[in-house]
């Protein structure tokens, strides 16, 4: 009987996600000169569903108490791939798709095995990673440039019927595919416990660091898919140190709006996803309200600055000071 | 056991050695085998001029790490360090426009544009508890979005001006360059501050465990705030002091310097998680790793190259004594 109402504090926080993005979402394409059609609905999916999938990626380090802070150069790195790989005959295209996706993985067991079995810091590590992966992006794309299997690229980024944004129904099929069967199976768990109480979870006998692995290395994969779009979208790689640090940090920045706990063990990646396309819409008002676009790094950030600084609001609960420190 | 052999050789190495904390032993001798092997490279790179030159480029590094090691001991972390650095140097440059007055508070008004940027990180990690890491991409986020908006999108055309290239740049004492007694006066102030001052002592407690540093009286957030604002002024005096070897700001000044001024902190054998480490260690860092940088410069490797390496440095290093303890 009080089952919905344990459903619900769980799943509060992407709850709000959703609410929030609905809200912007409404504003928005209310606002839009072209109204709500299936052009504008295209246009934000395509932009929101690459900050979805690098968020999904955040999502799943995070959960285990960590942080990726290479996704972003991930990200950068199979753009870069794809743009060299991705293209000629269906065979061919089929195989640079499946390497794209295989260097993710690798990239993130890299990260996986260096945090957890050679024991540094995810923040360190993955910092020095990040540079990592970087130089090799920049290896494969001194300059922008490349191409990409066109007919695959505007299959993925057009819309199906006429109304339904294709790339919505990829990160439907990721989520379907990665996201559902991990969190539902004993690494996933063993993920979720480690970041509630890694103590706790090991004395339980759970398999905690193949849990948090297979976090890592699927948070690569998954950044990979958000490259490989990145790649659909501009038909080009481009090895962009500012625009690969921008993704990271938002993917932090949508993860925290999509209700997941920084500290693990809490939220979800379909909260990322709404906190993902949220954070995009915001971005996105500047546009629709006639702004100069160079006011929207500062919206961003002031935006970034109030969403983190709403998990305060927890202090206010709080009885006893000890608690304030973790 | 582990411990049991390294105090075995311990105890046949001189006294100084058996006292010295093994990360910073290793990190000098990493020095020590780099400087060999540039040497083997090309025979100038013992000669003092270019150590010295070394040493000038190494004090901007040593200056932001310093405020990074603060805050590191304390357990947190600063990722505003890029545009604190552009904030610094472009407010110096800015105010420089503003007659004679603008030119004489130059300096210390770009400071205070880091000290502000340190502040909100400070009372957001101190009073809102939000996690350090988070804050300061945001307030990183939010100081760009200010400059990108002053700016324009472009670097600033304002100069610096000459009190700021003097430092940078000039002579005080012969043969000595200015910035590098500016980071010696510096460090001594911080090892002062780490080692003497009851500010010192509650930066490593709150580092190691800040209820009981709190439970034994210690205003645990008031350190904190401190710490993060010096972090924040350091930040954005290493920017005054590129602009002025620069002679001008630039508005992606500062992304070189957060992988380095974390790597040397922690390569230098100070603990991520905060709580111990000494600052003997980040100098030996931040030499290392301008060294490092200088070396794959003068051999000419690519900008890709150079980002490999460095990461796989890095990361092979702390593998070698960074690594936390095996759990339970």
């Amino acid at each position: 009987m009080r089952d919905w109402r344990y459903w619900l504090a769980e799943q509060r926080g992407t709850l709000l996600a959703f609410g929030i993005f609905i809200v912007m979402f409404a504003i928005y394409s209310g606002n839009h000169p072209a109204g709500f059609t299936a052009n504008v609905v295209q246009t934000a999916a395509n932009k929101g569903v690459l900050l979805a999938f690098v968020a999904m990626a955040q999502t799943l380090v995070v959960i285990t108490a960590g942080i990726d802070l290479s996704v972003g150069m991930i990200f950068t790195l199979t753009n870069c791939m794809a743009s060299w790989l991705v293209i000629g005959t269906g065979l061919e295209t089929a195989f640079g798709v499946l390497a794209v996706l295989g260097t993710g993985l690798i990239c993130g067991a890299v990260n996986g095995a260096i945090v957890i079995y050679g024991r540094l810091q995810p923040i360190v590590a993955t910092i020095a990673t990040g540079a990592v992966f970087f130089g090799l992006a920049l290896l494969l794309r001194p300059v922008p440039g490349g191409s990409v299997n066109e007919d695959l690229a505007d299959f993925l980024t057009g819309r199906f019927f006429g109304v339904v944004p294709a790339s919505l129904v990829a990160l439907l099929v990721i989520v379907l595919v990665v996201w559902v069967p991990f969190s539902r199976s004993e690494f996933g768990r063993a993920a979720y416990a480690a970041g509630s109480s890694e103590t706790a979870a090991y004395m339980s006998g759970v398999p905690i660091r193949r849990g948090k692995f297979l976090a890592y290395t699927l948070a690569g994969l998954l950044a990979a898919i958000g490259g490989l779009f990145l790649t659909f979208f501009t038909y080009t790689g481009e090895a962009a140190y500012a625009s690969g640090n921008a993704y990271t940090l938002f993917s932090i920045a949508a993860v925290v709006l999509g209700g997941v706990s920084l500290f693990g063990g809490k939220g979800s990646a379909i909260g990322a996803i709404f906190g993902a396309l949220a954070f995009r819409t915001i971005g996105d008002l500047l546009f629709v309200f006639d702004f100069d676009p160079l006011w929207q790094p500062l919206f961003q950030g002031v935006i970034l600055l109030i969403a983190v600084s709403l998990g305060a609001f927890a202090l206010f609960r709080v009885r006893n000071r000890l608690e304030w420190f973790l | 056991m582990s411990e049991t052999t390294i105090g075995g050789i311990a105890g046949r190495m001189p006294k100084f050695l058996r006292r010295a904390d093994p990360a910073v032993v290793t990190a000098f001798a990493c020095i020590v085998i780099l400087l060999l092997l540039g040497s083997l490279y090309s025979r100038s790179f013992l000669s003092p001029e270019y150590l010295l030159q070394q040493l000038k480029v190494a004090s901007f590094l040593g200056v932001i790490a310093t405020g990074m090691m603060l805050v590191i001991l304390l357990g947190q972390i600063d990722l505003s360090v890029p545009w604190s650095v552009a904030t610094g140097a472009m407010m110096a440059c800015a105010a420089a426009a503003y007659g004679s007055v603008g030119v004489a508070l130059a300096i210390p008004f770009g400071v205070l544009c880091g000290v502000a940027i340190g502040l909100v990180n400070g009372i957001g990690v101190a009073y809102l508890r939000i996690p350090s890491m988070i804050i300061t991409l945001a307030t990183n986020a939010v100081a760009q979005g200010l400059m990108v908006v002053y700016t324009g999108g472009f670097s600033p055309q304002d100069s610096a001006t000459a009190a700021m290239r003097y430092l940078a740049t000039g002579f005080t004492i012969p043969g000595v360059p200015n910035a590098v007694i500016i980071w010696a006066l510096i460090g001594a102030a911080m090892v002062f501050v780490l080692t003497r001052t009851s500010f010192g002592r509650a930066v490593y407690g709150i580092g190691n465990r800040e209820r009981a540093a709190y439970l034994s009286g210690i205003d645990t957030r008031r350190i904190v705030l401190i710490a993060f604002a010096v972090s924040g002024g350091l930040s954005a005096f290493g920017g005054v002091l590129l602009a002025g070897y620069a002679s001008k700001a630039a508005q992606s000044m500062g992304d070189a310097y957060l992988l380095p001024s974390i790597a040397a902190v922690v390569l230098g054998g100070t603990s991520i998680l905060g709580g111990r480490g000494s600052y003997l260690g980040t100098v030996a860092g931040v030499i290392l790793i301008t060294l490092l940088q200088s070396i794959l410069s003068v051999m000419q490797m690519p900008e890709a190259g150079r980002q490999i390496i460095y990461g796989v440095v890095i990361v092979a290093m702390l593998l070698l004594y960074g690594r936390a303890p095996a759990s339970r």
